[in-house]
């Protein structure tokens, strides 16, 4: 007997139950990658060479490393530096860390788009540096790279089971516990496996929505078809 | 991936490293972290060529196949690239014995990683393939040269050059994923980490090393990847 429906049934809810801290630790990890990618990025378009250097040094060296690691750097390292922080927020932390340098990567690629053309004319306007970013650039920058981004988001979603690691009741940390306490593993891992990639491949679908109704807004602004 | 910035973060995180742990006595954690790098190697070293492997034949497959192992190759590629690693990590790891399939960890690590980067890998594969001026093929028909000799000899070589800087960056992710198989008893870098943290408490000095470890092996990626990069543009640019 490898497959047990009474016992499918029975874990479900608790399964579904943890599902939503994975879906919480995604959002919260994303929602910091998102906005620290594009500090990163416009830190790393700095003209003053020591700042552009660290942005494109720290992004580098995140990107190199496992985010497995940086997760137990942040939740066992950081504790020696007085930092106490619940297994949940350290995760998350590093998650967003992690993917917002990802995310700096496509920023820049949007950034670097935007024809220059846009920013000689915001200074013949005086505009200041910050008006220019805020009102001029970043509205023709974001757009184009959000299916990009939408992909470190499947990703990050399918990097939130490391959190099991560091003792975070997500998915695969209660199918684990699920798993111990009947020594049935077979379910309870399979149909985390089956969420992930049910997610995942809506989340796929979703993303080349965005992307032909963008490509469709983008290349007729105002709307008119 | 721009290598000087790299370089410089390396330089200043290993002095860092070394200035934090020399005071330490840090030569104690030396031998152990690097057997566990050995061991990190190793399953590096593997996954790669598995994934390599699995990625021809389900690129190949995809493309080229009858129909149902195309859809064999469709799924395993939707499958391994829509579930995580860790998932099919540990599905492997605790579910195969329930089959009566028993694997050491450091089997199912390879395969696990191996399959993992083989599904990304795939399209890869693919998308190299796809990116082969459609005249070559068109030539080899003129030459009757056979479909798959003209798919070994002329397109895949073709292929090749510009699947190698995906690939960099697909050795580097399995490189950062390797971390994983800590976590199903496999002694490897990261599992020797959290156990000198658990007997010593140096958890500042271990995990500064253990990082830059890891650093210093993505870069020796970047850099083999580089110089292959070179090395075959090379020879394409003289076949022209």
């Amino acid at each position: 007997m490898f497959w047990d429906w009474n016992y499918v049934w029975e874990i479900t809810p608790t399964l579904l139950r943890a599902s939503v801290v994975t879906i919480q630790a995604t959002l919260l990890g994303f929602a910091l990658a998102a906005v620290l990618g594009l500090v990163l990025a416009i830190l790393r378009m700095s003209k003053t060479g020591w700042i552009s250097v660290t942005a494109a040094g720290f992004v580098e060296f995140i990107r190199s490393t496992p985010v497995l690691i940086q997760i137990f750097f942040i939740f066992f390292v950081f504790p020696e530096f007085g930092v106490v922080l619940p297994a949940m927020t350290a995760g998350v932390i590093a998650l967003g860390l992690h993917y917002g340098s990802y995310c700096s990567e496509v920023y820049r690629a949007g950034l670097e788009n935007v024809p220059r053309g846009q920013w000689e004319a915001s200074t013949a306007l005086n505009l200041s540096p910050y008006i220019t970013f805020r009102d001029i650039i970043i509205p023709q920058a974001i757009p184009p790279v959000v299916p990009a981004l939408g992909n470190y988001l499947v990703a990050l979603f399918k990097e939130t089971p490391l959190l099991s690691a560091i003792a975070v009741l997500e998915l695969m940390q209660t199918a684990k516990i699920l798993g111990s306490q009947s020594f049935r593993y077979v379910e309870p891992i399979t149909l985390v496996g089956g969420f992930f990639l049910v997610m995942s491949l809506i989340a796929a679908a979703f993303i080349r929505q965005v992307e032909t109704y963008l490509n469709r807004t983008l290349r007729n602004p105002g709307g008119a078809r | 991936m721009q290598l000087r910035p790299l370089a410089v973060c390396a330089i200043v995180f290993f002095t860092a490293g070394l200035a934090v742990s020399s005071f330490a006595g840090f030569r104690e954690f030396i031998p152990g972290l690097l057997q566990g790098a050995a061991v990190t190697i190793q399953i590096t070293v593997g996954g790669c060529i598995l994934a390599m492997v699995m990625a021809l034949i389900a690129a190949m497959a995809k493309m080229y196949g009858p129909l149902p192992l195309r859809w064999l190759a469709v799924a395993y590629i939707e499958v391994f690239r829509g579930t995580s690693a860790l998932v099919q990590l540990f599905w492997l790891f605790f579910v195969l014995p329930h089959f009566g399939i028993l694997l050491d960890p450091l089997t199912v690590a390879i395969t696990a990683l191996g399959l993992n980067v083989g599904a990304y890998g795939a399209e890869v594969v693919r998308g190299a393939v796809n990116a082969v001026p459609r005249g070559q093929w068109e030539a080899s028909v003129a030459l009757n040269m056979p479909r798959a000799l003209s798919l070994r000899r002329i397109i895949l070589p073709q292929a090749f050059v510009a699947m190698i800087p995906p690939w960099g960056n697909l050795f580097i992710e399995l490189l950062k994923a390797t971390a994983l198989v800590s976590l199903i008893t496999i002694s490897d870098l990261t599992f020797k980490a959290q156990q000198m943290n658990q007997t010593t408490f140096r958890t500042v000095e271990i995990f500064t090393i253990v990082l830059v470890v890891y650093l210093a092996l993505s870069v020796l990626i970047t850099v083999g990847t580089r110089t292959l990069e070179t090395f075959a543009a090379r020879g394409i640019a003289r076949g022209r």
